[in-house]
């Protein structure tokens, strides 16, 4: 979702998108008319006129999980977007009575949160550098 | 998503979840209303936007998502790294 007009969006998709991702973007476009879409989300800068790189993952039930906001001049990095989403997803199956740890990617173990675990938590998980 | 036709003048409806009635301005104060708060653990605001999708024109409703996940990415402009 951008400032610009879906008009835009389908230039963008067609003369650059394109050629970057065979047969273009798989997702919506969205066009946030006057940045009051944005500003909903706390991510429209008013002076520039244009949203600023907020990402936001939604819940099945429409609840914000998680948020990043980056100011323009740096991109983002999607490995850690798709590994947060496995994590709130496995998060989610297991109806909160599990949760990850700092860099949980599937098959790692998890932890079960309560008193047995207070102190614990390095029997069952080693830092690691990613 | 909605499958109507979309002409040029075709504006979506843009925020649609309402600022709850405490965040809401006094009677008769000229202030802006203060935005909702938008928080983890909390309800994303709900919108409708104009969107390009499949090659079509459409608009895209977040509330239509439910019992999906979703990410919704905001970025300055077309034509920059996103």
């Amino acid at each position: 979702m951008s400032a610009d007009s879906r008009f835009t969006h389908k230039i963008w998709q067609e003369e650059e998108l394109s050629k970057m991702v065979p047969g273009g973007v798989p997702f919506p476009m969205l066009s946030d008319a006057g940045g009051r879409i944005g500003a909903a989300y706390g991510v429209y800068d008013e002076g520039a006129g244009v949203d600023v790189r907020g990402r936001f993952l939604i819940d099945p039930d429409g609840v914000i999980q998680a948020m990043e906001v980056l100011t323009p001049p740096v991109g983002r990095n999607f490995a850690e977007l798709t590994r947060q989403v496995q994590a709130f997803q496995h998060v989610a199956k297991t109806k909160g009575t599990e949760a990850t740890p700092a860099g949980w990617r599937p098959g790692d173990p998890t932890l079960k949160p309560g008193p047995d675990l207070v102190g614990k938590v390095w029997t069952v998980w080693k830092p690691k550098k990613e | 998503m909605s499958d109507k036709p979309q002409g040029c003048a075709a504006p979506a409806k843009g925020v649609l979840t309402p600022a709850t009635p405490a965040a809401a301005a006094p009677e008769g104060s000229t202030k802006e209303v203060p935005r909702m708060q938008v928080m983890v653990g909390k309800p994303a605001p709900d919108f409708e936007a104009n969107a390009y999708v499949d090659g079509g024109f459409t608009s895209v409703k977040l509330s239509d998502y439910r019992g999906k996940w979703v990410t919704l990415c905001f970025y300055p402009g077309d034509f920059t790294f996103v």
